[in-house]
């Protein structure tokens, strides 16, 4: 089954602009008409027109910028309402996208599709068309000739029948390929996909390449193109119950060890870590504590029961300076029994970003992040970058710029600078001269006021 | 992700299968028994390996040490060292663009050192004055669970090898003109129960002086 929302840039740029649906809309490119909606087309307004002349047969019309990206994103909700009817839906662009037909479960296919019309203009997207077919190619197609929120089905086997009669151009929206390829096949006479169709399979291979042989081996309904289905976000919680609840720290962290392991194994079977976890700690069925753990690296098993440990321990003692009067076996009790604790990931990375490199050391994230949290301890400008400058004394040769930001106001260093002090570069520069050691004698100045090479 | 990886060169003279072989050996051992990369002057004498602390008492001596890590395309950091010198480092072949400082980490020092040795391979540090048994113990056991190395230019408890300066001499100065051109030192490594080594090494540049030269310095000193 393919869903197709025909003009879905104008759609989402309209949307996104908040203008009325009804009136002459395009989406330009680099001056060219990209996309225009049904009112626009009905004044003239054609794909690949410049703006000037669109303009010019529609004054009306209501320019709209192109941007893939916000396409792509307001489909994402299209996606969602699909997806809620039956999962691994297939976007194969913003405004197309493909899902296995659930015939079976609304009892037949056309029920199915008046179902998934119903879904997505209750959802607010007003102009859905639905084709269902054997193949993609032809499910696409037969989306593009059924009427707003209405369907196609192209019976089964059906297929290479209903392709015969479509006329050629319908390859124009295949791309600029496929716009050359109409061009070509109307030059040579052949006005529909059946005639395509009928000629011999190596000729065509010659004559148009593989894009002409992959469009002749579609329009014979041959090539049974499958989609990737995207996979739903997996369900990465794990949760232990505990009956009857506990009220030790002690025993709820020793219980959790094996759910932490299956926590980690599961993230693990997806090739992912966990850097940040919220833990969570029901009793009397509400969550009592909850708190997210960050960590520099990722967590291991025993860091989660680790963190588990730490977070009840301290929402158990909450209570201050009572706390602590209280009798050593009282302190590992919590508040109240607690009869469940959840581990949700709240930030994954691929493990690949963790592991050691095969080939080098650790990756440069790992660095940053690592010094962020340095930054976090004892300040940002406290961890620095050395950098090279030009100048004259050692200590105007070199400048420490704070990590993170760009150095700037840099002196070159490709520079004669006359007038540097020669020598080997001093291993120790000072900021401001320390004091002297030296003993003073007449006619000298303290050792101290020069920066001192070497070390010491 | 960031793509951007390092990449340690092999050894052309040797078999490319092998070399990776060992590499996929020594990540499967605790990351402790990994050897880090060593400039080739101090390679025999103290070869860096990863979980290890060594001591120095110099300043040119930890970046001599840091150079072959950092020349190797690791990270490091230094922690403490307020006076870095960043033409020297450069010299020497540390890369500055994978160079981490914290000039002055106060008194979080040991949280500080203990962050870096995290995320980098080699991390300098400049204890403050004292720094007890047990604090030393603390770094250690987290660099036991990292591949990384300690270099402390100080005291500290502990440590798998000393270095130091025994004595060190300049030349290029005459008796009121001239300049700094070299600097020549004997470096003595101290570790465990075993018998000090020596060098001598001569800056800019950490290179070996063969013993023919050593005599020369000798007389240099003694006219001088």
């Amino acid at each position: 089954m393919v869903v197709w929302c025909p003009d879905w840039s104008v759609v989402a740029a309209l949307e996104e602009a908040e203008g009325s649906l009804r009136s002459p809309a395009a989406v330009l490119h680099a001056n060219l008409v990209e996309v225009c909606n049904g009112p626009a087309r009905a004044e003239g307004v054609r794909r690949g027109q410049r703006r000037r002349d669109a303009q010019a047969r529609c004054p009306e019309l209501v320019l709209l910028p192109a941007n893939p990206d916000r396409d792509a994103r307001a489909f994402e909700r299209v996606l969602g309402i699909i997806e809620d009817l039956r999962p691994g839906v297939a976007a194969l662009r913003p405004g197309l996208l493909a899902v296995r037909a659930p015939g079976s479960w609304y009892g037949t296919e056309t029920a199915a599709a008046a179902t998934a019309c119903q879904a997505l203009v209750d959802g607010g997207v007003w102009d859905v068309r639905v084709g269902i077919a054997d193949d993609l190619f032809t499910a696409e197609q037969a989306a593009r000739t059924a009427e707003v929120q209405s369907w196609v089905v192209v019976d089964e086997g059906g297929s290479p029948a209903f392709l015969r009669r479509l006329p050629v151009h319908v390859l124009q929206d295949d791309g600029p390929r496929g716009r050359e390829l109409v061009g070509l096949l109307q030059r040579l006479g052949l006005r529909t996909l059946g005639d395509l169709a009928d000629l011999p399979g190596d000729a065509v291979e010659h004559r148009l390449g593989t894009y002409g042989a992959s469009v002749r081996r579609r329009a014979r309904g041959e090539e049974r193109a499958l989609f990737a289905a995207r996979t739903p976000p997996p369900e990465l919680d794990a949760d232990v119950v505990f009956e009857p609840p506990l009220d030790s720290v002690e025993a709820i962290t020793f219980s959790s060890r094996t759910t932490a392991e299956r926590f980690v194994t599961q993230l693990a079977h997806h090739q992912l870590v966990a850097t940040g976890v919220r833990v969570e700690a029901e009793a009397d069925g509400v969550v009592c504590s909850s708190r997210t753990w960050l960590h520099p690296r990722h967590f291991s098993a025993r860091d989660l029961v680790d963190r588990v440990h730490w977070q009840l321990q301290s929402a158990g003692s909450t209570s201050g300076a009572a706390s602590a009067l209280r009798a050593r076996k009282e302190t590992g009790a919590v508040r109240a029994p607690i009869e469940r604790v959840r581990f949700v990931p709240e930030v994954v990375e691929p493990a690949a970003a963790h592991g050691e490199a095969l080939w080098g050391s650790a990756s440069d994230d790992l660095v940053e992040r690592g010094v962020a949290r340095v930054q976090g301890m004892v300040g940002f400008d406290a961890v620095r970058r050395p950098v090279l400058q030009g100048g004259r004394s050692p200590a105007a040769r070199q400048a420490l710029v704070p990590w993170g930001e760009r150095a700037v106001d840099l002196r070159p260093v490709d520079r004669p600078w006359p007038g540097r002090v020669p020598g080997p570069a001093p291993v120790r520069v000072f900021a401001a001269p320390p004091p002297g050691r030296g003993r003073r004698r007449r006619g000298t100045r303290g050792a101290g006021h020069r920066p001192r090479c070497g070390d010491g | 992700m960031s793509s951007a990886r390092s990449i340690t060169a092999l050894d052309p003279g040797r078999s490319v299968v092998e070399q990776l072989r060992e590499r996929v050996a020594a990540m499967e051992r605790r990351p402790a028994a990994q050897p880090v990369a060593t400039l080739p002057v101090l390679a025999d004498l103290v070869p860096l390996q990863a979980g290890s602390t060594y001591a120095v008492d110099s300043a040119s001596l930890a970046l001599a040490l840091v150079a072959g890590a950092s020349r190797a395309g690791e990270w490091v950091g230094f922690a403490g060292c307020a006076d870095f010198g960043v033409e020297a480092a450069a010299e020497l072949g540390v890369e500055l663009s994978r160079t981490v400082l914290v000039p002055d980490p106060g008194e979080h020092w040991l949280e500080v050192t203990a962050a870096l040795v995290d995320v980098l391979r080699v991390v300098v540090l400049r204890p403050p004055a004292s720094v007890s048994e047990r604090t030393a113990g603390l770094l250690e056991s987290r660099l036991r669970t990292r591949s990384s190395v300690l270099v402390v230019q100080g005291d500290w408890p502990r440590a798998e090898a000393r270095l130091s300066v025994e004595r060190s001499v300049w030349t290029g100065l005459a008796s009121g003109t001239g300049q700094l051109e070299e600097r020549r030192a004997r470096v003595v490594v101290r570790r465990g129960a075993r018998a000090p080594q020596h060098a001598d090494l001569a800056w800019p540049g950490a290179a070996r002086i063969e013993a023919r030269e050593v005599e020369r310095v000798r007389e240099i000193r003694a006219s001088g």
